[in-house]
């Protein structure tokens, strides 16, 4: 079963290149969200072993948006993703899946 | 006690693209190994050579400070801050990715290779403003000395990033030696030889390999060939 994984960002470009990055991968299932109202809205929904946070996330709406997938699901591992696009993200993902 | 890492040259992570050969010295892209992850805030080295003509098409960054310094050619940097510039051997260019940035990166030259390094470190700071900045280095400044070429500050020599970091270029002739001293608390160095063999205290190194070091307040480099080396200081925890 693919792993699926919520991208969270507020550069709309930046938000699709990891998206579709993440669903070159076959193990994989991407999905993305531009504000915090979609992202739990999504992750209400759907379940994510993984919530990649992208750029542009304000602190509150991080501390937010932590607490709430915490919540609703304290097995997804959230994590901060940097650099926005293929250089550091299958990494990222990798070791967020180790854990 | 000072504490080591050594990265032997021919256990990086290698990928062929065909136009674009590049040496990884951490994870990156589709190469990945839990071991080489980073050293500190420094989380990419890759050593790339991009064939004549080729280059890297429009893509984007955010959150990450990115450093490039031409060894061999030109390359030819355009963004999405409208900045138009070429970079070549002697240059240093830094990009604070911050909140999102496009740019493309391209050898323009129909016959000549680029060789360039690349560099990524962690920012201290996330969602900054995308800034761009390229300084030409004067190439006798770091001749049997160390020439500072990145630190965290706009009024200091060389580019600026938004972390603690300072990097230093170093051309020396065999047997010459020099004391580094660390300036930030809690950082450490990755060294890295661009040609040569060199000692770091006692270790020594040969061209491409990458040894860190830090819980030190200082160490000896020493040329035991005419060799070239960058050293990145940049925090062991950030």
């Amino acid at each position: 079963m693919k792993k699926k994984i919520l991208a969270i960002g507020r550069h709309p470009e930046i938000l699709q290149t990891v998206v579709r990055l993440i669903n070159n991968n076959p193990e994989w299932e991407g999905a993305g969200a531009n504000t915090d109202d979609e992202a739990v809205l999504l992750f209400s929904a759907q379940s994510f072993k993984i919530v990649l946070l992208c750029g542009g996330i304000e602190p509150d709406s991080e501390k937010r948006l932590r607490a709430t997938f915490n919540a609703l699901n304290p097995d997804a591992i959230i994590v901060q993703h940097y650099g926005g696009g293929s250089g550091l993200l299958s990494a990222e993902i990798y070791q967020a899946l180790a854990k | 006690m000072a504490h080591t890492v050594l990265h032997k040259a021919e256990t990086r992570g290698h990928a062929s693209h065909g136009w674009l050969d590049s040496y990884h010295s951490f994870s990156f892209s589709s190469y990945y190994n839990p071991e080489r992850m980073n050293f500190g805030a420094l989380r990419v080295l890759n050593d790339d050579t991009v064939d004549a003509g080729m280059g890297f098409g429009k893509h984007p960054h955010d959150n990450m400070e990115i450093i490039s310094i031409p060894l061999e050619g030109d390359l030819e940097h355009k963004d999405s801050m409208n900045n138009v510039a070429v970079i070549k051997n002697g240059d240093i260019q830094a990009m604070s990715a911050g909140t999102g940035i496009y740019h493309s990166e391209y050898n323009k030259d129909r016959e000549q290779r680029v060789k360039f390094l690349q560099i990524w470190v962690y920012p201290n700071k996330k969602n900054v403003e995308p800034r761009y900045d390229q300084i030409t280095l004067n190439l006798d400044d770091r001749h049997n000395k160390l020439q500072q070429i990145l630190s965290p500050n706009p009024d200091d020599e060389g580019v600026w990033i938004h972390q603690n970091a300072w990097f230093h270029l170093g051309k020396f002739d065999k047997g010459i030696s020099t004391d580094y001293a660390i300036k930030g608390k809690g950082n450490g160095v990755y060294v890295f030889v661009l040609s040569g063999d060199v000692k770091v205290n006692d270790q020594l190194l040969n061209t491409r390999d990458g040894y860190g070091i830090w819980d030190t307040d200082k160490f000896t480099i020493t040329a035991e060939t005419d060799a070239e080396f960058l050293l990145m200081e940049v925090p062991m925890e950030f």
